[in-house]
């Protein structure tokens, strides 16, 4: 089942493009790693197959069922400002908020859904406590949690492990790993950490002056992969 | 002493329809109020006052019997521009708030220059912008369409409480999750304006933007989460309003400014409140 395709997208800012004729599509249960070096366009493309921006011309489908009510997103940077007063678990039940329609208020089960969350995320003990007083490791958790709230289908997240230690970025991807195989979510991850494409993914999306869509076993082998995997695949930060 | 005095004060029906009508408006400006600090809107509510004079002094001048009927659409149409123009660039948005701000104060005081019949219009223009000298003087029709309107805010902020809190949060995770954040954006701006009418009854059009304000800034010196802080903001502003009106009336202040006086200093007790907390 095809969740989402993209083709023949073209996409930048004010006139100035940034990505051309770009192809793939997602199907139920992919993990897809888009991969490409800082400021190739990877976080204006989830914004795009967001809806956040609209590309200059291609097409955008969801197929398959999946409305965008049933998204669960992870943003890179968040305009979230620094003072902003919101306890964790206020954060993550925003998250059942998609799929409340126009019912007001939060039911028992999104209350569940949100404790489950927090506990699968291992920030239950904060669940009261003040996003902002939190370290990056655990805000990303909040997030992720939060984006969970809101889907059961699919995850887009935008380097979810910026600014964390090794430590957790290695739990994040496990984390991340786990919702995909025993959850069945589909994830589409940007990441500029090759290392970790090539343990998780399934497909991998290429973007830059060229573009490689494919398995990852074939982006592998291809000559663009091993070229752009060698010296990455020592030491995985960057 | 002091009592006997109110009690008295308080046989007269426009004493308790000012206080019910002060209480609701204060409460109503500070639960908008938390969302507005937070999302950067503020300046669009001093801007949206001004917006308000001028339309007053335009109802004055066309000799409105009812000029709410005037104000209000007027502030509803500048507000949902202003977030329009907000949107597009930041320092752009600024700069349309500021001009329309500062050309409706122009414009509503040179018509009330031109055409007042009145014979104090200095006066009057003081009336308008620090309020009334106390809103005791509200016609009835006046205090229903404030109690009515307020109930219908307070309706609307209970309903949306979690969607504003989201829409204030992260408005992109909103959009990408199928939102529909124009949507509340646009009730925000709508509701504001109401509530900016309402207010500039109680306080005059200058001093909106401290009731708006300072109930939701000394909330936030205090407390962390959202809810916790809408609360204190609501109960603040209500506690404000009631001492700011009581004394106004006991010592013949003017409402507007008493109340904003009372604001302040309770903001100054959060501070060091919140001073003392961080410290331990
Ligand atoms: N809001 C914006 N306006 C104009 N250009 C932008 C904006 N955001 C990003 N860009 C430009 O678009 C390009 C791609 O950015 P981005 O998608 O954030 O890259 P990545 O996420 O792959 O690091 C960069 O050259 C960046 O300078
Ligand atoms: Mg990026």
């Amino acid at each position: 089942m095809t969740y989402l395709t993209c083709q023949n997208l073209c996409l930048g800012y004010e006139g100035r493009e940034i990505l051309h004729d770009l192809n793939f599509s997602v199907n139920a249960g992919d993990y897809l790693c888009i991969v490409g070096e800082n400021g190739s366009g990877k976080s204006t493309l989830i914004k795009t197959v967001l809806g956040l921006r609209e590309p200059f011309a291609g097409y955008i489908g969801y197929d398959g069922g999946l409305r965008q009510t049933e998204i669960g997103y992870l943003p890179q940077q968040t305009d979230i400002q620094r003072d902003f007063p919101a306890s964790v678990r206020e954060i993550v039940l925003s998250g059942c908020l998609s799929s409340r329609g126009i019912c007001p208020f939060y039911r028992a089960e999104d209350k569940k859904r949100a404790e489950e969350n927090m506990e699968r995320m291992g920030i239950s003990e904060l669940s009261d406590r003040c996003y902002r007083d939190l370290s990056g490791g655990q805000q990303q958790r909040v997030l992720l949690a939060r984006a969970l709230c809101a889907t059961k289908k699919m995850l887009l997240l935008d380097e979810p492990v910026s600014g964390l230690d090794p430590f957790a970025t290695a739990e994040m991807y496990r984390l991340i790993a786990e919702l995909n195989r025993n959850d069945g979510i589909t994830v589409l991850m940007v990441s500029h950490d090759i290392g970790a494409a090539l343990t998780y993914a399934t497909h991998i999306l290429h973007i830059g002056s060229r573009i490689f869509f494919g398995k990852r076993e074939e982006y592998e082998k291809s000559e663009m992969g091993r070229s752009f995997s060698a010296p990455a695949k020592g030491g995985d930060e960057g | 002493m002091i009592f006997s005095k109110l009690a008295l004060y308080f046989q007269y029906p426009f004493v308790r329809y000012a206080l019910i009508v002060g209480v609701l408006i204060a409460l109503c400006s500070s639960l908008l109020g938390v969302s507005l600090v937070l999302k950067r809107f503020s300046f669009i509510g001093d801007g949206l006052s001004h917006v308000a004079f001028g339309a007053m002094a335009v109802a004055a001048v066309v000799g409105l019997t009812n000029d709410m009927l005037l104000i209000l659409p007027i502030t509803i149409l500048s507000a949902v521009l202003l977030l329009r123009t907000g949107q597009n660039a930041k320092i752009k948005g600024d700069a349309a708030v500021a001009m329309i701000s500062v050309g409706a104060l122009a414009i509503g005081y040179l018509l009330m220059n031109i055409f007042s019949t009145s014979s104090n219009i200095s006066g009057d223009v003081c009336t308008t912008l620090f309020g009334a000298t106390s809103i005791l003087t509200l016609s009835k029709e006046k205090v229903w369409l404030c109690i009515a309107l307020s109930l219908l805010v307070l309706i609307l902020f209970l309903i949306f409480y979690h969607r504003i809190f989201a829409v204030t949060f992260d408005e992109s995770f909103g959009r990408a999750t199928g939102m529909k954040v124009g949507l509340y954006n646009l009730l925000i701006a709508i509701v504001t304006a109401v509530i900016i009418v309402l207010a500039m009854n109680l306080v005059g059009s200058l001093l909106i933007s401290a009731l708006i304000i300072f109930p939701a800034l000394s909330a936030m010196r205090i407390f962390k989460s959202f809810r916790s802080v809408t609360v204190c903001s609501a109960v603040l502003s209500v506690t404000c309003a009631t001492l700011g009106i009581l004394i106004a009336i006991l010592a013949g202040t003017p409402v507007g400014s008493t109340i904003v006086a009372v604001d302040i200093a309770v903001f100054g007790v959060c501070y060091i409140v919140g001073l003392v907390k961080e410290g331990v």
